[in-house]
């Protein structure tokens, strides 16, 4: 039975990885960004899974819910806003930037499985374990109300403050 | 199940300034439409003065609380002290010239004490999530202010480039933070400093990486060179009033997080952040100063001015002994003065539409606005370093800090450095007094609250100058502890 | 651990797998006779003139941006939720603290007219 569930997580682990990494192939070379958002949801479900695997239950449900869910109806407003076509009428040609782009991207590649290959992990662990996370979103509340407690507080004015520059910028009538 | 520690006193100064910032956001919403709005800025100037008075008795306790959250430590509250001083200048230039602009809405003074409040807790800190929450609260405030010229196209182009290059520099600054996290553990500042210190953690390729990271996030903030690409821009684009609390609130508060991060938790990596910074310091400076020169808006030329100054202010940093920490709070306070009063002076002559900002419109005002011009220049000599203003104090600490840590060759160079810059310092001060007007100056509005501000920065950078011992004494006091 | 989650992975998987045994049902017993009309795009009204790409006004994008910042505030209810039993009154007070600063924030939003369609 043992066996069985690692087997089985192993095999959802790598569809996921496997998808996500798709969804994200595609989500950057669709031309209709309307498919490429789409592409997007379906990634940020596919890391959604992996973070459950990986015991994170809360970050998975915030991934759908907040990810999945509101930032990308944010992009896709954003798309709504934008004249796609005189994009397309302007046809601006990104060949240099695209070119640049990839040697940077794989160099990332290479830097990240240096990173992973050379480093030794310096064994230090925080006090929130893969074990304790795994029962609740009870360990996130926790420290949320016990030792994050101010920064929490904090973070309503810093949504306070990005309420009001989305009103003062986009509002059409001020006063 | 414990509770957390809750000490309301030691956050008053940040509770009033959240607490007026709504005031003077729900005032203006449910005052009727067509009223006059000056009360605004009053109320505001209100809360500023309250949060300093709440601010004054913390001096020299010390404490700390929140959970090893935050601070009140000398050197928090000694910035606290030049934030508050900075927004109340502001605000001051403000009443007069967001009315002349038609921005003076509530939003306008509630985001600059809401940036305040970002920067206070970037200063108080000690977790790196403080920290953080700290400086994208002032950087969202600001980013907002920066467009506040809705009308104008600069402005938008100012607002946007500085969001999307901000939004940059502070992914790295988080990648920094994690990477920070990953190999120590913690992100509360001591603990990440005794971590590294009983693994012995300094060849540690993460950490190497997190410190580099950290370096461009701040750097973007302060203005330093190579990351300072967006400043004339955004600095020439934003309305004036911000641009003078940009030069100097959001630079001091980026030096205070670069201070506390990495003499508080990254004290064993100062060989490596020392070389870094070493030459950042003189890029910066050199940069500054030379591309300043050939600026013909006053704004833009400013905004190079300022980034030459926070290359003044990395000698110090590199110095890094007690000298030089306390001689960048001497040094924050006063640019804080003189910056805030050539931006007043840069407004008083201006008019709606940002009209007269060429420094050739500055020709031969000396004989018309005769006070105007004198506090000009006053400002200008403070900033190239000429004695006995307050300016020149600060960069005689900052440089003999270098030359005590026998740094002798990056004194040198910010030497000269002040030497290029006495050039287009006093060019402006050329044309106001031995050239003939280029074209007729009138209608200019002095507002008594800009005045005010003007008088303000008069003494404050005479002060300076002429008695620097007194704040030098307070500065020192202040890093008691920190390193 | 992973196992609680089983029953989820078996109620996704029924799910897949009727719509796509709907989808496939359809596809292979239907008949299909297809004319010019039954495949426009709409099968009454006009036919569409123009890209169907048109930009919409901003004001959809300041109830979208609203929207998702009131949204996050989901991230912070649901462990509170959890946590609320054993903290009680300490665990409502830093909520109440935490909403009520975003309540002022939807006071402001709501009088200064910002949720009004113009």
């Amino acid at each position: 039975m043992e066996t069985i569930g690692t087997i089985l997580q192993w095999l959802i682990f790598l569809g996921m990885a496997f998808t996500s990494i798709l969804a994200s192939v595609l989500l950057i070379t669709r031309k209709n960004p309307i498919h490429s958002a789409l592409f997007l949801i379906l990634n940020f479900l596919c890391v959604a899974v992996i973070y459950l695997l990986l015991y994170s239950q809360f970050i998975a449900i915030i991934q759908v819910l907040v990810y999945a869910g509101a930032i990308v109806m944010l992009i896709v407003f954003v798309i709504m806003l934008l004249d796609l076509e005189e994009e397309l009428r302007s046809r601006l040609k990104l060949f240099y930037s695209k070119v640049i782009g990839s040697v940077l991207a794989v160099l990332f590649l290479f830097g990240l499985i240096y990173g992973l290959v050379a480093t030794s992990p310096t064994g230090k662990t925080g006090s929130y374990t893969a074990e304790k996370m795994s029962a609740n979103v009870k360990a996130v509340g926790e420290a949320l109300f016990n030792q994050y407690l101010f920064p929490f507080e904090v973070v309503s004015i810093l949504l306070v403050v990005a309420i009001i520059g989305a009103v003062i910028l986009s509002k059409r009538k001020l006063s | 199940m414990k509770l957390p520690e809750i000490d309301l006193y030691l956050i008053a100064p940040e509770i009033i300034l959240t607490a007026f910032g709504f005031l003077v956001l729900l005032a203006d919403v449910f005052s009727p439409r067509t009223e006059k709005k000056g009360y605004l800025g009053i109320l505001s100037l209100i809360g500023i003065v309250v949060a300093f008075f709440y601010t004054l008795p913390l001096i020299g306790s010390g404490k700390s609380g929140f959970e090893g959250m935050f601070t009140a430590d000398g050197f928090a509250l000694f910035l606290k002290v030049t934030f508050l001083i900075i927004a109340f200048i502001t605000i001051l230039i403000s009443m007069g010239y967001a009315e002349r602009e038609g921005i003076a809405f509530g939003e306008y003074y509630a985001l600059i004490l809401f940036s305040t409040l970002g920067m206070s807790l970037m200063a108080s800190g000690t977790h790196l999530i403080t920290i953080f929450l700290g400086l994208e609260t002032m950087s969202i405030a600001i980013y907002v202010l920066a467009g506040m010229l809705r009308e104008d196209r600069r402005s938008v182009e100012s607002a946007f480039k500085y969001f999307l290059l901000g939004a940059f520099a502070t992914g790295f600054l988080l990648y920094g933070i994690a990477l920070l996290y990953g190999a120590t553990g913690s992100l509360q500042l001591k603990e990440i400093a005794t971590y590294i210190a009983s693994k012995n953690l300094l060849r540690n390729p993460m950490l190497m990486i997190s410190l580099v990271f950290l370096t461009i996030g701040f750097g973007f903030k302060i203005a330093s060179v190579p990351f300072h690409m967006w400043t004339p821009d955004v600095y020439e684009g934003a309305p004036t009033s911000i641009t003078a609390f940009m030069a100097t609130g959001v630079k001091a508060a980026g030096f205070a997080a670069l201070i506390r991060v990495f003499f508080t938790a990254l004290p064993q990596f100062r060989p490596d952040w020392t070389s870094i910074m070493w030459l950042i310091s003189v890029a910066t400076m050199t940069v500054g100063n030379i591309v300043a020169i050939s600026q013909s808006n006053i704004k833009r030329m400013l905004a190079y001015s300022s980034i030459a100054h926070a290359g003044y202010i990395l000698v110090a940093f590199v110095a890094g002994n007690d000298i030089g920490i306390s001689g960048i709070l001497f040094y924050l306070m006063a640019y804080a003065f003189m910056n805030l009063g050539a931006f007043t002076c840069v407004i008083l002559l201006g008019k709606k539409g940002e009209e007269n900002t060429l420094i050739t419109d500055y020709s031969g005002i000396g004989f018309k606005y005769p006070l105007l011009a004198a506090s000009m220049t006053v400002f200008l000599l403070s900033m190239a370093g000429i004695p006995p203003l307050g300016g020149f104090m600060a960069k005689v600490y900052v440089f003999s800090a270098a030359v005590k840590e026998k740094f002798y060759w990056l004194a040198i160079l910010g030497v000269l450095n002040s030497a290029v810059s006495v050039y287009y310092y006093l060019r402006v001060t050329v044309l106001m007094y031995f050239r003939e007007p280029q074209r007729e100056i009138t209608g200019l509005q002095f507002s008594p609250a800009s005045v005010l501000a003007l008088i303000i920065a008069l003494i404050g950078t005479f002060y300076m100058g002429l008695f620097p011992a007194n704040v030098l004494s307070f500065a020192q006091k202040s890093i008691v502890g920190l390193m | 651990m992973l196992v609680e989650y089983f029953t989820i992975g078996i109620f996704i998987a029924i799910a897949i797998a009727f719509a796509c045994f709907a989808v496939l049902a359809s596809h292979f017993l239907g008949q299909r006779k297809p004319s010019a009309i039954k495949q426009a795009p709409y099968e009454c009204g006009m036919t569409t003139v123009g890209s169907s790409f048109r930009r919409v006004p901003i004001k959809y994008y300041i109830i979208a941006m609203l929207f998702l910042i009131f949204d996050i505030e989901v991230v912070f209810l649901y462990p509170w939720a959890v946590v609320f039993k054993e903290y009680r009154v300490f665990a409502f007070v830093s909520m109440a603290v935490f909403l009520g600063i975003l309540i002022l924030a939807y006071i402001y939003i709501w009088k200064k007219g910002a949720l009004e369609w113009e």
